[in-house]
């Protein structure tokens, strides 16, 4: 066996699923073999982009349909780190949401700016009937 | 959202008793201020000391609160960061925006 970690976890689209899958991923960061960064700035970054995600996704793309499911597939190597959350919705613009820098006093739209500056990569797209948010951190 | 909330004269004191502040909670958060504005009680400090994790949601109630008392004439001052609840109003640049202090003690003594 590799130093490969992976997670493939899939929640109902409900806010409180918010912190046990934050912990996940901050927890992941401390299973990865050799990483030499500071690894409790890596695990809260992870917490936070996946908060963020899945709030997308559940509040954008799934519409606040408890129903909807929402799945995360996270994958780490020694070289990066692959977060996917699936959701089920009718997706949103990324580049809209992502466009416009955010107002200082504006109450919402940083989810997105936060996810885009804290990771090295950020697609979405659609994917067998569902939409994926993808993103990548490198790890050295 | 588990709040512990003292009055010091018309200072409002807001102990967050919670680890995380995020889409789930951020949205009572807010209520719980906008009762507290209804009242007519404006000027806030939020000591976050007990916080370890904020995201964009919680921070957008705060934007929120701060707002609506600038609004009244008042003010909503910040204390009691966590270094990685800071570094949070740091990539958002909304450390410009709040009054951030170390203490409850020093905060009060700004109003």
């Amino acid at each position: 066996m590799g130093d490969k970690v992976e997670v493939d976890i899939t929640i109902p689209g409900q806010t409180r699923y918010l912190g046990l899958i934050g912990r996940i991923g901050e927890n992941m960061v401390y299973a990865l073999a050799g990483y030499a960064g500071d690894r409790e700035e890596l695990a809260y970054h992870l917490n936070l982009v996946l908060t963020e995600a899945i709030t997308n996704a559940i509040c954008h793309a799934n519409k606040n349909n408890p129903e909807k499911n929402i799945q995360i597939q996270i994958s780490a190597n020694e070289n990066q780190l692959i977060m996917k959350v699936f959701d089920e919705g009718c997706g949103f613009d990324l580049q809209k949401m992502a466009g416009d820098e955010v107002k200082q006093t504006a109450e919402c739209g940083r989810g997105i700016q936060i996810i885009r500056r804290l990771m090295d990569d950020v697609a979405y797209h659609r994917s067998h009937n569902r939409n994926v948010l993808e993103m990548t951190k490198k790890l050295h | 959202m588990q709040l512990e909330t003292k009055e010091h004269g018309d200072i409002v004191i807001i102990d967050v008793k919670e680890e995380r502040m995020d889409a789930h909670n951020s949205g009572t958060f807010k209520e719980q201020m906008l009762a507290l504005f209804d009242e007519g009680r404006c000027r806030l400090i939020i000591n976050l000391s007990n916080v370890r994790f904020v995201d964009s949601s919680g921070l957008g109630a705060l934007v929120s609160g701060f707002k609506n008392a600038s609004a009244r004439d008042g003010n909503l001052k910040l204390c009691g960061l966590q270094p990685q609840v800071r570094s949070m109003f740091e990539l958002t640049r909304l450390h410009r925006v709040f009054e951030i202090f170390t203490t409850v003690e020093e905060a009060q003594e700004s109003f």
